[in-house]
Parts: structure tokens; sequence; C-alpha cells
């Protein structure tokens, strides 16, 4: 089993190093903090704002795009059925490819934390909250990757999930209603956790947000999981 | 001796569609099996359900004594498949497509460049496979299906829309794995190639299997009209019934030493297919 995990992991690093389309999705929005950190400085700007900003449309976009894309070709390619007449298993594949997203978005994470600003304490939180934030994403590109049978399918799934994910907290910063709507996805909540980061505090309402929100994904997963991979 | 694949009774439907109707087979250790068929036979739905990719709806299969659903990852081990729709990884180079599916067995057999240099693809081992032409892509398929040392080689049109050069290649390494003692699974819609590699064949039509048998044989048990081809010297040819006026005129032609060549006509494969089933191998 650990071999499976391994050898997807090592496919991954492999494939995504010639895979621009993927490897956009890693690189730019940490490229993106580092350019408008250091060249752009507007009189009484919040503190961190631009890493903050692009700190949680990476969530939104990266992890989800990444996953749903690696999925949905391998199922269009027809590789996925070459791994399962290897017995290499639906967990042990979707887990391999997780831990690779993860891993590189959480790389990502600490070029924008670090690029921030952010320093001990206020880092160790702020990957943790980024952390939370690509577990869920990662879970729903699963969910969308499993569920398509192709490329072209994932990604008019994956687009309309990205822009509420990537772009409702952001949107919210300059109309109060979009905020009401925005603080109901987990995107929403970590763009206020990460804006509070110095009085940072657990609050029943984040919990319950994030949790909710975990639910719905994994559900969701768990229906396109059993659609796409137990029946045969 | 234990067969190396058994079908009984197998039937399978897509929702109110019978694809395969009470199949019935066995290939035995060491063969060239081949099923031929028309493109919509269900020669593939037959190989997916003998390799444990699909439950038949009726009926069982064994391989090598195990029922096909309950195959274990050792056995899996055991099977090499090269399907047209099993993909590669288009980005990733020969070398490393294969080094994959041998992190998959946690073990470096070590035997990558080996087996690269068999299908003759030696020095494209660095090459994407998305800059590989469709001959090279096969060959790789057909690399990654023996490079587990299969017991069993499931191969589904092996040599589907290659050029007369690249299929005699492709040939020549399917004869090479039997020579290992390697069971070969062929289906294929060639008559050629299925006289020329099998040792026994099964023709499959509308999910029914029609006829079964060694290639040569079958072609002598539909010889009812037995013919003569002849070349005569005067650049003439023509054909001759066995019958006592035309062997007369045979009998004459040797004697004058008017024969430049002469063969015995038999049928063919795709000529019993047709005249089992009024249609062609190649719809």
């Amino acid at each position: 089993m650990i071999y499976h995990i391994f050898a997807v992991l090592w496919k991954q690093l492999k494939d995504t190093l010639k895979n621009k389309a993927i490897l956009i999705q890693f690189i730019m929005f940490p490229g993106l903090t580092i350019v408008m950190e250091k060249a752009v400085e507007i009189p009484g700007m919040q503190e961190h704002f631009f890493a903050n900003l692009f700190a949680v449309m990476y969530v939104g976009m990266a992890p989800l795009t990444a996953m749903s894309t690696i999925i949905a070709e391998e199922k269009e390619k027809n590789t996925l059925r070459v791994l399962q007449m290897c017995n290499v298993n639906a967990f042990e594949y979707l887990v391999g490819n997780a831990i690779y997203i993860l891993a590189i978005c959480m790389l990502g994470s600490s070029v924008i934390g670090l690029v921030g600003g952010y320093r001990g304490k206020e880092l160790l939180v702020f990957m943790l909250i980024m952390l939370v934030g690509h577990i869920i994403s990662t879970l729903a590109g699963g969910a969308i990757g499993v569920w398509s049978s192709n490329q072209m399918t994932a990604t008019s799934m994956t687009v309309p999930l990205m822009l509420v994910f990537s772009f409702l907290p952001m949107l919210a910063f300059f109309n109060e209603n979009i905020a009401k709507v925005a603080k109901f996805f987990y995107s929403g909540q970590l763009y206020s956790m990460v804006n509070s980061l110095s009085a940072f505090e657990v609050r029943t309402e984040t919990v319950l947000i994030l949790g909710g929100n975990l639910l719905v994904i994994a559900i969701c997963f768990a229906l396109a999981y059993q659609k796409a991979f137990e029946k045969r | 001796m234990q067969a190396a694949i058994e079908l009984k009774h197998i039937s399978h439907s897509f929702k109110d569609k019978e694809v395969l109707k009470d199949i019935q087979l066995e290939v035995k250790k060491g063969e060239i099996f081949g099923l031929l068929g028309p493109s919509g036979a269900g020669k593939t739905t037959l190989i997916n359900i003998i390799t444990g990719q699909l439950s038949a709806t009726k009926g069982d299969c064994f391989l090598e004594g195990t029922d096909s659903r309950k195959l274990t990852g050792e056995q899996y081990r055991r099977i090499g498949v090269m399907m047209d729709h099993f993909g590669l990884y288009e980005r990733m180079s020969c070398f490393d497509n294969l080094k994959f599916y041998e992190m998959i067995d946690g073990k470096g057999t070590g035997e990558i460049a080996q087996v690269l240099k068999r299908v003759g693809l030696a020095d494209a081992g660095r090459k994407s496979v998305s800059k590989l032409s469709k001959g090279m892509r096969n060959r790789l398929s057909f690399a990654r299906a023996i490079l587990r040392s299969p017991d069993i080689l499931f191969l589904d049109e092996p040599t589907s829309g290659l050029d007369p050069v690249t299929t005699e290649e492709i040939h020549r390494m399917i004869l090479a794995e039997k020579e290992k003692g390697t069971t070969i699974f062929l289906t294929t819609h060639n008559m050629h190639e299925a006289a020329k590699l099998c040792d026994n064949i099964a023709l499959l039509n509308e999910g029914e299997i029609v006829e079964y048998g060694n290639p040569e044989a079958l072609c002598r048990k539909y010889n009812k009209i037995q013919k003569f081809r002849l070349h005569l010297k005067n650049g003439e040819e023509m054909e001759l019934r066995q019958e006592n006026a035309q062997i007369e005129m045979l009998a004459a032609y040797l004697r004058n030493g008017e024969v430049e060549t002469l063969h015995t006509s038999e049928p063919d494969l795709e000529s019993i297919f047709m005249e089992l089933t009024g249609g062609t191998l190649n719809q």
C-alpha cells in the first residue's frame, strides 16, 4: 500500500514538472504575492493585504483545479484503468494525489506567509489555517475529478466553484451584502481568520461553518467516489 | 493440466442488449489463443470480464483456477494487459512510464532498459510519449504489458492501424513471449495475424462463438470443394476444381510441362467466417 501511494506521488512529481496548466496554478499566487508585496505600497493599506488576499485565492483555486484536472485527465486517458489493473485501489490513488497537492500547496503557502511578513507563532497559525483550507479544497477537487468523465466536464464544474471560493472573500471586502453570503463559505471564514492573525481566536461560528463545508464536500466526494469506483 | 483461462457459460448484457451469449472456452497454458471477430462482436468485453474489470451478468471465468472476480494483487502481477484504450502518461518519458509501473510493484527489476531494447525503443527511452508515433506507442504498451514477465498476456488488437513493418515487429515480439512459455490471449479482426500466430482460435460473432479450433485444421475442415490454382508458362492463370474432367485437364497440363506454379486453394479464416455468419471480419 505504501509503495502504491509513493509511486503515485513520484508519478505526479515527474508529470507536473511538464504540465504547465497545473504548474501555473501552484506558482501563480505565491509569485503574485512576491511581486505585489514588494512592488505596491499604498498609504493606509491594511498590513499583509496582498498576502492575505492571495492566500485565500490560492486556497480556493490551486488544490481544487489541480486535483480535479489530474483525476479527470487520468479518467479521460484511461490510465486510471491501468492503475486499477495494477491493483492500485481508489483510496491509495486519491491519497497519493492529495498528499502531493497538499505538500506543494503548503510550500506555496509558506512562500506567501513569509513574503507577507508572518514570522514565528503567526506564521504557524497562518500555515495551519492554510492547511485546513487546502484540505477542504483538495477534497472538493477530488469530488469533481472523480465525478467527471473527462477534463472538459471537470473544467466546467471547477471554474464556477473556483470563482465562488476564490473571489467571494475579496468581493466581500467591497460589498456588505456579498460579505453576508461569503461568510458561509470556508474561504470566507479563512479570509476572516488570516485577517485577524494577531488576535487569533477560534470562534464557534467559524468551527461550525468550516465543519459544515467539510461535511457537505465530503458527502459529495463519497457520492462521486461510489459512482465512479465502486460501480462495475 | 489446469487451463490458463476457463470460461463457463459467460453471458453479459449492457442494459437490455446482450453482448455475450453463453461463451464456453478453454485456453491452454503456453498457447497463443486468438479471438477473432468484427468490431462490436464483444471481444474487448470478454477481455474485460476475464481480467476482472467487468463482472459477467451470468457464468464464471477462471484465471489459472481463480475466479476472475476474486483476483488478488499477486495474481494481477502475473497478468499483462495491452489494450488500445489503455493510456500512457503522455508527458512522461518511455523510461519513466515503465519505471512507474515497476514502482507500483515495490521492486526495481532493473529490466526497463532491457525491455525497451526488446521492443525496439532503446533509443527512445528519454523521449516523451507525446512525441512517439502510433507504432512506437503500441510497442511501449507492449513493453508495459511484458515488464512484469507475466504468465498470461492479454493483447487487444495489438496491431490495429499499424503499418506492415511495425506489425511484423509486434508479431515477432508476441512469438518471443510464447517461446518463454507465456499464455497469450489475442483479439484481432485480422485473419492473417490469427492464422500466423495462433495455436487455436475462436470466431466470435454478435456475442456468440461460431467456431473454434486450430486455424489450419479449420481451413481443412471447411475445404469442401478442393481447388487448384495454376499459373501456366504462357502467362495464363486458372482455377481447377477436384472433379474428374478438370483433374484430367490438370494432368494434361502437367504432362505437357505447361505448368509454372501449382497451388492448392483452401479456404481462409475470412471465408470460413463469411460462410458461418454471412458477414466479414473487417466490418
